[in-house]
């Protein structure tokens, strides 16, 4: 697609750019993953690749980082004509790639995780780790990424994994860097920690493709966006010339509603009431702090909070997968605080868990199996302990239909199946049955955009339907989106429970960050530093 | 629901990242064809690697490709003995040199610098004098690159007398097998026991193998990994033997079932026990079915040199009353007992369990799953405890199987490493009750076979061993034999995980 030359710069326009992909197609059998992609990345810009799962994104940074070879098509590095043929071959030509999963050994130190198949030796026979950890100590420094070469990565934080992850990209002289999705396991300190991050690598010179389903980020970090549906691109446009609207409608392919209408709540009965709850964490430190709330049905009460702060733990708590110190719980009228997950479930409780594959799914079981994870041993599912396979599919056949569960069949192993549908099989089986309270923790954590779309608004129909929706997510615009009321959790305690309509933004995340919000100056012109960040 | 038409809903999920085509139909054909073709190809290059091993290590063989004796004869009139006096000259040096044999005398002496024995040896200065020329009366040795062939037959020889050994201890000799049906169909059935010998041999070889392979497969299913097996094995043969040879004077209906029971049973709790403490304790279960396995061994040893001992020297059991016996079906030496068929059924019980009840559903989950497991509910404990009663009592079960049907004692060397075999059986078989059965007649056939080739072919036995390796390695590392083969692999449904961490 045509580049708008206006936004180039004169020398910019006179330098050819640095990496050039002309009409790469990949055809897997029975499918066009890349269906002649042009892609163009000019020294010293950063280009976000958007697209929805299975538009063809990652297959077509494979084809670059030498993971696949493409059936069509062209690789111009540098002016020159080239094959890559692997990984090897790529970082030797200066490409470089931060996987989303990252590829570090927990026990072993970053040093040793950088100098991973690059050791430098002394003497010929001896590893050299000061000399990599010099090197790593300049490169720390001079792109402003703090790490510690003698840490082990396993008691590193997400966020610095990733710099341990991005340090190693740059040791082996990369040049052009590739990152795969890399906020989606950072909180939003990290992610801006982390843009700091690539700005400086590209004010050096780098030259940066990183994929990503998350508008926010696109716009406020790309030089250029590509977006690519189905295995073609779409359009190339900048920020200045787009919105978030525009893009998630290039992404889908239709109009997409981001804002959810929803009708105002009609609260009902309280079905969850939690009562001084106080929950220990698995270092038995008390995660959950003397925390009391209520949900009523028909109500979505969002629990915003930077992960970390105990929602997990209350959560766990809750849905009877971890014991309770002190405290209360009462589920329609019932006390659960010591029942077992499924006297929870059987009490019309519904749960989408955080850890979708970890702890809502069996991976190597099919998707008819996954369906009934929780229901298999009620009629009709079962009959005195034996299965009836014939029921188990047909109502697997139904959900998929009904919550469109892309999938060849429902025997398919529910591995094979992407992240987003994954998520919607856990909804199909959550939602199928009768409830009268859903507990949803990040339930779009990893999604790409029509996914998002598709849950939330099953979230408000159930919601309208009367259901109580306790919603923990640390993403503030999924809970502003769709909460009636919101609270914020930090260090285990509750701050403040307030109606979604009569709190901004920047409040919450000054709640979110500890602030206690009261009428006095230092808060005042911390909201609106904030308010003006967030405009950038 | 959404507007826009699902663009299809036929099409595969693509996943980012990874090939799509396992997503089809037709590639799922390809990874159900995989599933048989890597275990018939681990088996035919084990077997072939196997024969390798077996051609140089066969003496004869070893010979026919670097000494092959010709004597030197003119006229030249046997080719499988003589060489011509021309062709002599031609391949070797025109004078005697040590090695060769020469007739002097009418004694075949062999040439040799320092003559240790006059009488088979003479030195080269004598025998120079003797045949002041190469010719007849001198026997040369050839070697392989000028006689090819001699040392390809013997190779082919020595690998087909084996595996024809093998194949006649385990399945039979087919023209007897022809003629003993022949002469059934005529009224005479004397010659079908010798004729079928080897094929129940291998059956009732494999029938513990069965049941213990079920019994490790069914504990890798709930994500265990019961090394006691063997323990109790041992267990359940001692408890099985007792009930078999102390009570008196019930009928068979009554005590056959009760001594199978007891089995079970005893097998069960020996599984049970570090069952019960990898649910309440998280101690790893490897290190305790281990430990437990030597304290059953022990326990054996004590019982059968004291309590449980007959009368006499051998540490052995007193026979089982007549009441508790699995009938034998056929007449000796034909030692198939019913108890394969109890092994058969057991193979069609734990399907129905793993794949049809809730109970099976939870033990797979609680393998597949542990967490996931919890979050739809199933009780980790008590899957646990479960799966390894149900295993021990498997391997119990094999126990009772071989006293009741077989050997109607039980002796103080009573295993043959079932235990630990199992594990290799369970794996081949993938853990399924068909894939252990199959894999267990493969094993029943090499070691009914493996007699047979030692003493026919004096193959050692342990080269069944290394073709039984073999067959595990290629099977447990497909990768192998896709590199050799060159074949990408299809889509598997996923891995088995073998045994997790401490962390259960």
């Amino acid at each position: 697609m045509l580049m708008d030359e206006a936004l180039l710069s004169e020398s910019e326009k006179r330098m050819p750019p640095i990496l050039e992909l002309r009409g790469i197609t990949k055809v897997f059998p029975g499918v066009v993953a890349n269906d002649h992609i042009d892609l163009a990345l000019n020294q010293g810009e950063i280009l976000a690749l958007l697209g929805e799962n299975g538009a063809g994104k990652t297959t077509l940074m494979n084809i670059l980082y030498g993971l696949y070879a493409p059936n069509e098509g062209q690789i111009i590095i540098r002016g020159q004509e080239t094959t890559i043929h692997s990984p090897s071959d790529a970082i030797s030509r200066g490409i470089g790639m931060v996987h989303q999963h990252f590829m570090l050994v927990p026990p072993l130190t970053v040093t040793e995780n950088v100098m991973l198949g690059n050791e430098p030796v002394s003497n010929g026979l001896f590893l050299d780790r000061r000399k990599c950890a010099e090197q790593i100590r300049e490169l720390s420094t001079t792109y402003g990424l703090a790490v510690d070469p003698e840490a082990v990565v396993s008691s590193l934080p997400v966020g610095v994994q990733q710099r341990v992850e991005i340090i190693k990209v740059l040791y082996r002289q990369a040049d052009i860097l590739i990152l795969d999705e890399p906020t989606a396991v950072l909180t939003p300190q990290e992610v801006q920690d982390l843009f700091q991050v690539i700005r400086a690598l590209v004010g050096r010179g780098k030259s940066l493709i990183f994929i990503t389903h998350k508008l926010k980020e696109v716009m406020a970090l790309a030089d250029r966006i590509m977006v690519l549906r189905q295995g073609r691109v779409v359009g190339t446009t900048t920020p200045a010339e787009t919105n978030e609207n525009i893009l998630a409608s290039m992404m889908v392919g239709r109009e997409v509603e981001l804002a959810v209408t929803k009708a105002p709540a009609k609260p009902k009965d309280v079905v969850l009431d939690v009562q001084h709850l106080h929950v220990l964490d698995n270092r038995h430190n008390l995660a959950v702090n003397d925390v009391s709330f209520q949900v009523r049905g028909g109500e979505v009460l969002g629990i915003a909070g930077v992960q970390g702060n105990g929602q997990t733990e209350l959560v766990e708590a809750l849905t009877g997968l971890r014991k309770v110190l002190r405290g209360k719980v009462y589920i329609v009228g019932r006390d659960t605080t010591k029942a077992s997950p499924r006297a929870i479930t059987e009490c019309a409780v519904a749960h989408v868990p955080e850890d979708r594959q970890r702890d809502g799914l069996v991976l190597s079981f099919p998707v008819a199996d996954n369906l009934v994870l929780n229901t298999y041993y009620l009629p009709p599912f079962a009959h005195s302990g034996v299965l009836q396979q014939r029921t188990i599919l047909s109502t697997a056949t139904k959900l998929v239909q009904e919550f469109d569960i892309r999938t060849p069949g429902v025997n398919t192993l529910v591995s094979s199946l992407s992240g987003g549908n994954q998520q919607k099989v856990i909804v199909a089986r959550e939602f199928s049955r009768p409830i009268k309270l859903l507990i949803a923790s990040q339930p779009t954590r990893g999604l790409d955009v029509g996914s998002i779309e598709y849950i939330h608004r099953r979230i408000v129909e159930k919601r309208d339907e009367g259901t109580g929706v306790l919603l923990v997510s640390p993403e503030l615009d999924e809970i502003m989106k769709l909460s009636d009321r919101i609270a914020v959790m930090y260090k285990g305690k509750i701050r403040t429970i307030v109606q979604a309509d009569q709190v901004t933004r920047e409040q919450l995340g000054l709640l979110m960050a500890g602030v206690e919000l009261s009428d006095n100056s230092e808060v005042k012109a911390a909201v609106s530093e904030q308010a003006e960040g967030e405009d950038q | 629901m959404s507007e826009e038409k699902p663009r299809d809903t036929q099409a595969p999920a693509v996943i980012e990242g990874e090939a799509p085509s396992a997503a089809l139909p037709r590639a799922v054909r390809a990874a159900h064809r995989q599933t048989l073709l890597v275990p018939l190809l681990a088996i035919i290059t084990a077997l072939i690697l196997s024969g390798i091993l077996i051609v140089v290590t066969d003496l004869e063989v070893i010979n026919a490709f670097t000494r092959i004796p010709r004597r030197v004869a003119d006229p030249f009139t046997d080719p499988a003995s003589e060489i011509s006096l021309e062709e002599a000259l031609w391949r070797h040096p025109p004078e005697v040199i040590v090695g060769d044999v020469v007739v002097v005398e009418g004694k075949e002496l062999l040439v040799v610098k320092v003559v240790e024995d006059a009488t088979k040896q003479i030195s080269l200065a004598d025998a120079r004098r003797q045949y002041p020329k190469l010719g007849p009366g001198v026997t040369i040795h050839l070697n392989f690159f000028q006689k090819p062939m001699i040392g390809l037959r013997a190779a082919w020889k020595s690998v087909s007398v084996a595996y024809s050994a093998l194949f006649e201890g385990s399945i039979g000799n087919p023209a007897k097998i022809a003629t003993a049906i022949r002469a059934w169909a005529a009224g005479d059935s004397s010659l079908l026991p010798e004729a079928f010998y080897p094929f129940t041999e291998s059956l009732v070889t494999a029938t513990p193998y069965i049941l213990v392979g079920l019994a490790v497969a069914l504990s890798f299913r709930a994500g265990l990994f019961n090394i006691g097996a063997e323990g109790q094995y041992f267990i359940g043969g001692l408890l099985s033997v007792y009930v078999g040879y102390s009570l008196k004077g019930l009928p068979v209906y009554i005590h056959l079932p009760l001594t199978i029971l007891a089995g079970i049973v005893g097998g069960g709790l020996w599984g049970a026990i570090p069952g019960f403490l990898k649910a309440t304790t998280g101690a790893h279960e490897v290190i305790n079915t281990i430990m437990m396995n030597y304290v059953a061994f022990a326990l054996s040893d004590w019982l059968l040199n004291g309590p449980m001992k007959r009368p006499g020297f051998r540490p052995i059991s007193p026979d089982i009353q007549p009441s508790a016996m699995l009938p034998s079906l056929f007449p000796s030496p034909i030692r198939f007992h019913a108890g394969f068929f109890v092994a058969l059924a057991c193979a069609a019980v734990v399907y129905w369990l793993l794949f049809k009840t809730t109970i099976g559903f939870e033990l797979r989950t609680v393998g597949a799953n542990p967490r996931g497991a919890r979050y739809a509910g199933i009780s980790l404990t008590r899957n646990f405890v479960l799966a390894m009663f149900l295993s021990g009592g498997l391997a119990g079960l094999a126990a009772a199987n071989e006293i009741m049907g077989l050997i109607h004692y039980m002796p103080n060397a009573f295993s043959a490493g079932y235990g630990f075999d199992s594990i290799a059986l369970a794996l081949l078989g993938r853990s399924h009750p068909v894939g252990v059965v199959l894999a267990a007649l493969l094993f029943g056939v090499l070691r009914a076979g493996a007699t047979r080739m030692q003493s026919a072919a004096q193959i050692p036995l342990d080269i069944i061993s290394i073709l039984q390796a073999m067959i595990i390695i290629f099977i447990a590392a497909p990768e192998i034999i896709r590199a050799i083969y060159r074949f990408r692999a299809g889509r598997e449904g996923g891995e088995m995980l073998l045994t997790r961490g401490w962390k259960a």
